[in-house]
């Protein structure tokens, strides 16, 4: 994968792509969602769990072959330990089902991890200007909810907007006592570096704006994940180059991992995911952007589904003063390599030993 | 396994007979379960939206509920601990009602985790051969000693009941190491609870090594003093007498846990004010609210005011020794530790978020009644294990024996 040596913007490149070992099961001639249940059990027959699925569609009273892919979503394995050929099964089963749900043709990769590859990301935040266009980029590749109720907004990127002047003159004299007269130290009423819930939502007329700086966050990637250690289903884990990632499918929605990570970067599926269809990015990866259900948690994967086929993440390439790279850890040619050995680089909150692969730079 | 028949019929038999009281009070507790249905059907199809939990406030009433309930379990070894430990007469007597308070409370507590996930449909993903086992997880921890504790508690009252019932001598070859195994076991359900919330560097409300211990303290508290209001209320209307001994000496237990759990409280308190970082923001916002937001203020406030006036009425003779009057400080103590180890302390855990944001959280309606339903629903086996313990205890239910209607 060298991202940095082939970006592209071009939409004519959105075409669906698969590994060469996944291609079999890629057949676009594949029966379409207007197959049969019986046509459907037929093609994933082969396993004896499909048949087991069989039954229990049959027990629903249903002809719908969606039903029959739900029912044997529910039964399926934690992706990790899938064979080749299970793998293969659950995304042609997903593809069919989004497919009919979302009236297009929509695949879902399965490309692993290729060897060599660590990926890393880093952010210029000199050059942030807080237009927030990484977060609705991000949205939009990543089919996150959009709806309207307290909840169903879901991002996973924020732009904090820092107030410039917090270190004015005028405010030098803080921590003084009034009143007392005598200095007893440790006397700073303010806290630091707090917002409301959703101050981060701004919509600004014009960026930058004279009085803010900008700080933005998502998941780290972090190479000692504690997310990743909390999980009592191991379902969100870190891939062989980098992401961490979370089997949806497997997710029981307990929430021990967005109370462990101290960037707040998950976020809970209180209800179905509120996607409009003409909305619904369609090229989507198993571990990645596919749409996701009720009740499990999500999280920024560095675009999975674009990344792997030796594309930038949606919000690096939508960055509109280049304040975001992306690349290679591994490849010391790569830009994020010569940015870790050039600038004045730095790790948020790195007291915690987390060791993000997301990196701040500033020159 | 006629006997075992005989058994099972006897106890519910015995069970069911009751006065119109009786029957009020389950009908009563059903109606609440009957609520507590619709809404978690609810739940299950509208999603995690129906509750006041959001993506920054993501653990709420469940939450603080299923870690006062598991202190609750972990409560009932005061009874165990004296009467096999210490000999003492008097609890030896009523060991087995603690072990099915402990039954009850671990119940309830597994319905807290079920209403507490996104998807309870999934929680067969953790258990092995079709799931997986996380070792590396504390929850994953917690639901083994949880249900070990189940297992053992249910193991030993039962067994214990058994023998009494059929009048066979209870084998202490293996009765009593399984006790003791499950006294130590008691400690480790709450210690574990303890892990979940003190092992995240992310909460730095919850990241301190005095999480056990102050667990450990107000289980023993809150515990206890449950188990004094169940044996007040058992001797008042059953044939039953719970010696005077036993309600000394718990409470005397709830006295001293109560004491030095304000004690490890007010501890914490200055440990975090006296420097006030930004780490001191959870505590803050407990007790005085940030940034204008103050949900929380009057709770906290009320849980101190309730747990240092419960220790205070505790120290004095005349309702220290005075069983009507003991009631007061009973559910004072049992109150404040509800407020202060349930909301007051699960949810400013995730106020300021990790990112500095200052959000609140409300309980919604549905999850009121959901809490309600699983309280009631924990009362409901709560009476029925007891009614039947109670039974066998007075010999009333008896094999061969006629059984003999309940008071």
């Amino acid at each position: 994968m060298t991202p940095d040596k082939s970006p592209s913007a071009d939409p004519a490149q959105e075409k669906p792509s698969h590994s060469p070992t996944q291609a079999a099961s890629a057949d676009p001639s594949a029966p379409g969602p207007t197959t049969s249940r019986r046509g459907f059990l037929k093609a994933g027959g082969a396993l004896s769990m499909s048949s087991l699925m069989g039954t229990a569609a049959l027990m629903t009273q249903s002809d719908d072959a969606a039903a029959a892919t739900e029912w044997a979503e529910h039964f399926q394995k934690n992706y990790r330990l899938m064979t080749d050929a299970e793998k293969a099964e659950a995304r042609t089963r997903l593809e069919r089902r989004y497919s009919s749900e979302y009236g297009k043709k929509v695949t879902v990769d399965t490309t692993g991890p290729q060897p060599g590859v660590l990926m890393g990301y880093a952010l210029n935040i000199r050059k942030c200007i807080g237009c927030r266009r990484c977060v609705h980029a991000c949205v939009e590749e990543n089919n996150q909810s959009r709806g309207t109720r307290p909840g169903e907004k879901i991002e996973w990127i924020q732009v904090l907007r820092m107030e410039r002047g917090e270190f004015a003159k005028d405010k030098m004299n803080q921590g003084y006592p009034e009143g007392l007269g005598i200095q007893v130290g440790g006397n700073a009423y303010t806290p630091a570096g707090q917002v409301l819930e959703g101050q981060y939502r701004y919509e600004p007329e014009a960026v930058p704006e004279k009085d803010a700086t900008y700080m933005p966050i998502a998941c780290m990637q972090c190479e000692k994940p504690p997310c990743v250690k909390v999980c009592p289903v191991r379902t969100t884990y870190r891939e062989a180059d980098g992401p961490v990632v979370i089997d949806y499918n497997w997710c029981i929605g307990c929430r021990m991992c967005m109370g462990a990570c101290p960037y707040w970067a998950r976020r809970i599926n209180l209800t179905t995911p509120v996607l409009p269809k003409e909305e619904m990015n369609p090229v989507t990866h198993y571990l990645g952007n596919r749409p996701r259900m009720r009740g499990v948690v999500e999280k920024c994967h560095w675009c999975l589904q674009r990344s792997r086929q030796g594309r930038y993440p949606a919000c690096v390439e939508v960055c509109p003063v280049g304040a975001r790279k992306f690349g290679n850890l591994l490849d010391p040619e790569s830009e994020v390599s010569k940015i870790l050995e050039r600038k004045n680089v730095f790790r948020l909150k790195a007291e915690l030993n987390t060791f993000p692969k997301f990196f701040y730079f500033y020159d | 396994m006629q006997q075992l028949i005989s058994f099972a019929t006897d106890y519910s038999r015995y069970v069911l007979k009751g006065g119109t009281k009786f029957y009020t009070w389950m009908g009563s507790l059903g109606v609440l379960m009957l609520g507590m249905l619709y809404v978690f059907y609810l739940q299950n199809t509208e999603g995690l939206i129906v509750t006041g939990m959001t993506s920054q406030i993501h653990d709420g009433l469940y939450f603080a509920n299923l870690v006062f309930l598991v202190g609750v379990a972990a409560g009932a070894v005061t009874i165990v601990f004296p009467a096999y430990a210490y000999h003492h007469e008097g609890m030896h007597k009523v060991a087995v009602l603690g072990e099915m308070l402990a039954i009850t409370a671990v119940i309830m507590v597994m319905m807290f985790v079920f209403a507490h996930m996104g998807r309870p449909d999934r929680l067969w993903h953790m258990i092995p051969p079709w799931g997986i086992y996380s070792f590396s997880s504390m929850l994953g921890w917690d639901v083994m000693v949880l249900n070990g504790y189940l297992i053992l508690n249910f193991v030993c009252g039962f067994y214990y009941l058994w023998c009494k019932y059929t009048g066979n001598p209870i084998n202490n070859k293996w009765f009593l190491p399984l006790v003791y195994v499950a006294i130590v076991w008691a400690l480790s359900i709450h210690t574990v609870t303890a892990f979940l919330i003190s092992t995240m560097p992310s909460r730095p409300m919850w990241f301190h090594s005095m999480m056990p211990i102050r667990f450990i303290t107000t289980a023993f508290a809150a515990g206890p003093a449950l188990i004094i209001l169940i044996f007040l209320i058992i001797r008042k209307n059953t044939k039953f007498w719970v010696d005077d001994s036993a309600i000394k000496l718990l409470t005397t237990i709830v006295t001293w846990c109560l004491g030095i759990a304000i004690f490890l409280t007010l501890s914490e308190v200055v440990v975090e004010l006296y420097a006030r970082t930004e780490h001191a923001n959870g505590l803050y916002y407990l007790m005085f609210g940030l940034h204008g937001l103050t949900r929380l203020v009057p709770w906290f406030w009320s849980a101190v005011a309730l747990m240092v006036g419960a220790f205070i009425l505790f120290l004095m003779p005349s309702f220290r020794n005075d069983f009507k009057k003991l009631v007061i400080p009973c559910v004072m103590a049992f109150t404040g530790i509800w407020i202060e180890k349930g909301m007051g302390l699960i949810v400013p855990g995730f106020i300021p978020s990790p990112i500095g944001e200052v959000t609140e959280y409300y309980p919604s309606f549905v999850e009121v009644l959901l809490s309600l339903g699983i309280w009631a629903f924990g009362f409901f086996i709560l009476t029925i294990l007891l009614k039947g313990a109670i039974g066998i205890l007075l010999g009333e239910i008896k094999y061969g024996g006629q059984a003999a209607a309940a008071k």
